[in-house]
């Protein structure tokens, strides 16, 4: 959790909002810090959290949210963290066939029609524990990341729709939270992932875009940070708040500031 | 210094709902630290892998590619898990090139290899490796060493100064498996004798098509799926992820080369139509990428890109990749004649670096990078513009060289992307 970059949400571990969807996307750079950052703020805020990580492996998050300073092999012995490694379980799932569905079914189909294990597999993973236990504050779903569940062969409405069926779960059956990070194509034609990332736009509170410099790169300014809060279900005559910073990242943390104004500069 | 990633037994994966259930963890990504169930022995058992080193910020395993100018620009080698991908120049040239470096210095390092092609068969390739570069009067003694290495078990169990266990042992000749990164000579091909010491596995996919599927049929084009049911069964079999409890958990690292990746040969059409099948290659990669990941493996992957007529494709295979680099190389195209790239063969675009256990990672500041083969060296080279040594300045040789030099600004891609060229 970055400190800083709290403060620019304007959010503390604390207090955290429920009920929310968070878009993160990147478009030229990699926007992964913030899936740390989330990753290691709701584990502070002794949330729930179901991490579903297809893109990396276990060790990776763990090693970084140790700087972050949260641990994720306790988080996961104490059942406060259920985490599917994408890379390790897919391995499983293509070359032995199952005998219960699996998560990740769909790389063993040829035309997998819909992302339903996937989402049985969240739901089971973030059912409320009726027995008593001390509870933990509210469920959270953190996916990293969508666009990879397009290159495994699942359309773009699929996963919308795996999205909106945890939505309907988590954000509103349970008032929890949803961070998805979904990678931005630019100007690659990539038809599904724009049909996907302007879908999720549309249904997202709060939208945390990561771009690179449009000069190119720089040592000491990172990218840009577009954050843009909004409110979908309700449509306001006033416009939707939005802030640019940008931002440099360092070895245990993020440095933001203002366009202009990095310390490198002035 | 030793900070070394070791082997993780096991990261205590009680809770998990899809840890594979017992199995021991084998992966590099694990930084060492105070181990619960660990004792001293623990820390000798990656360390004496031949050929590979401890990353300097996070204690990453890595291997050397074959190049140490690409080395540098990667952070230090290939990181012991990850994919490198390369994006074949227009010819095939200089891609086939870094290709056989990387394969030749798996068998320096006495790697054990799995070359996998649809074009040539991989004895073919591996007889056609380019020569280690050496002195020639340790040549001799290189011979007899190359013959001991494999006898000798020189690995003694220090208990007191187990530290200098882990120093590298200095040896005579040039090229030996404590150095990292060797030189080769394109000129000359890699000696019979060494060739044949080896250790190695061939894919060669139309010997293969005839054998029995035993997957249900998922989108995978054929080939594919016989190559990763090759790959794993090797790296289960010879116990690259110590999961297989017959064979002894290996102490060696499996460097598998694919070539010509996505090309017609291995029955993809991506590179023919540009609505063919697209999620064949990406499937691939994703669970090529996971058997990386559990085991102590590297894999340097060429793919033609450039027919790629898909371009959606590129990006995605290109996020799903650990390391890309790509090649563009010179000939045939009008920049050979161009003053400014005289000297060199083509431009190599370090398109995308991971960041492996980390948020930030090792970049070189350096974007206009250009290489050249010499006789014996393949170097890269930082593109400098020529002094403009011409009497008038005139605004039209100016404007010559400004050209091109736009045409380098995308080539920074890696931290931020920029297109708009800027006038200073």
């Amino acid at each position: 959790m970055f400190p800083e970059l709290n403060n620019l949400l304007n959010t503390t571990p604390d207090r955290a909002e429920q009920g929310k969807l968070t878009l993160l996307c990147d478009a030229n750079t990699d926007g992964s810090f913030l899936v740390h950052h989330f990753l290691s703020f709701y584990l502070k805020a002794n949330c729930k959290v179901c991490f579903v990580a297809l893109i990396q492996s276990f060790s990776h998050y763990n090693i970084v949210g140790q700087k972050l300073g949260v641990s994720l092999t306790v988080a996961r012995e104490c059942g406060q963290l259920v985490f599917l490694e994408g890379l390790k379980s897919s391995v499983d799932v293509f070359f032995r066939a199952q005998a219960e569905p699996h998560p990740l079914q769909f790389l063993r189909e040829a035309n997998a029609e819909n992302l339903q294990p996937l989402y049985e597999f969240v739901r089971e993973a973030l059912k409320p524990v009726d027995d008593g236990e001390a509870a933990w504050r509210c469920p959270v779903l953190l996916v990293d990341d969508l666009s990879v569940l397009l290159s495994l062969g699942m359309g773009a409405v699929a996963v919308l729709d795996f999205i909106h069926y945890c939505r309907a779960t988590v954000c509103w059956e349970r008032k929890g939270n949803i961070v998805a990070l979904v990678h931005d194509s630019g100007d690659t034609e990539d038809e599904e992932n724009n049909i996907l990332l302007n879908g999720l736009s549309h249904q997202s509170h709060l939208i945390l875009r990561a771009e690179g410099l449009p000069t190119g790169f720089c040592r000491d300014v990172h990218g840009q940070l577009r954050i843009l809060w909004r409110t979908p279900s309700q449509p306001t005559t006033q416009r939707d708040r939005s802030l640019t910073y940008q931002y440099k990242i360092q070895d245990k943390s993020v440095s933001f500031f203002a366009k202009g104004m990095s310390p490198a500069v002035l | 210094m030793a900070a070394v990633a070791t082997c993780g037994t096991g990261a205590g994966s009680t809770g998990s709902m899809v840890a594979a259930g017992g199995k021991n963890n084998v992966t590099s990504f694990q930084r060492r630290g105070p181990r619960a169930s660990g004792s001293d022995s623990s820390y000798s058992r990656l360390v004496s892998i031949a050929g590979t080193r401890p990353s300097v910020r996070n204690g990453q395993l890595l291997v050397s590619t074959g190049l140490p100018a690409l080395d540098q620009l990667l952070g230090g080698g290939l990181a012991v898990g990850t994919v490198l991908l390369i994006e074949e120049d227009k010819y095939n040239i200089y891609s086939s090139l870094l290709f056989k470096y990387f394969l030749a210095e798996g068998i320096i390092n006495g790697h054990t290899l799995l070359v996998a092609s649809a074009k040539e068969d991989p004895a073919d390739i591996l007889q056609e490796l380019p020569a280690p570069l050496l002195d020639d009067n340790v040549k001799k003694d290189f011979d007899e060493d190359a013959c001991n290495h494999k006898t000798a078990e020189s690995n003694i169990k220090m208990k007191i100064a187990w530290r200098y266990q882990l120093l590298p042992k200095m040896e005579a000749g040039p090229v030996s498996s404590s150095r990292f990164g060797h030189y080769y000579d394109a000129s000359k091909k890699m000696p019979q004798e060494l060739i044949e010491a080896s250790k190695w596995h061939g894919f060669f996919s139309p010997e293969k098509s005839s054998s029995t599927l035993n997957i249900e049929p998922c989108s995978l084009t054929h080939g594919y799926i016989k190559l990763l049911q090759f790959i794993q069964n090797i790296i289960y079999e010879e116990g690259f992820d110590g999961s297989n409890p017959q064979v002894k958990k290996q102490k060696n690292i499996l460097r598998i080369g694919i070539q010509n990746l996505g090309s017609p040969l291995w029955g993809d059409d991506i590179c023919c139509t540009e609505n063919g099948n697209s999620h064949s290659l990406t499937k691939f990669l994703y669970v090529l990428r996971g058997l990386l990941r559990t085991s102590l493996s590297a894999c340097m992957i060429t793919m033609p890109t450039h027919l790629i007529q898909n371009k959606a494709i590129i990006s995605r295979v290109t996020n799903l990749s650990d390391t890309v680099v790509g090649l563009e190389s010179f000939i045939g195209s009008e920049r050979e004649t161009n003053p400014l790239y005289k000297d060199y063969h083509g431009l190599i675009h370090i398109r995308q670096i991971p960041r492996l256990n980390n948020l930030i990672y090792d970049v070189s500041d350096v974007k206009d990078l250009a290489f050249k083969l010499k006789k014996k060296l393949f170097t890269i080279e930082r593109l400098h513009l020529p002094p403009d040594l011409s009497d008038t300045v005139s605004r039209s040789s100016k404007q010559d060289l400004a050209e091109p030099s736009k045409l380098l600004g995308p080539g920074c891609g890696v931290m931020a992307g920029g297109k708009k060229h800027l006038d200073f």
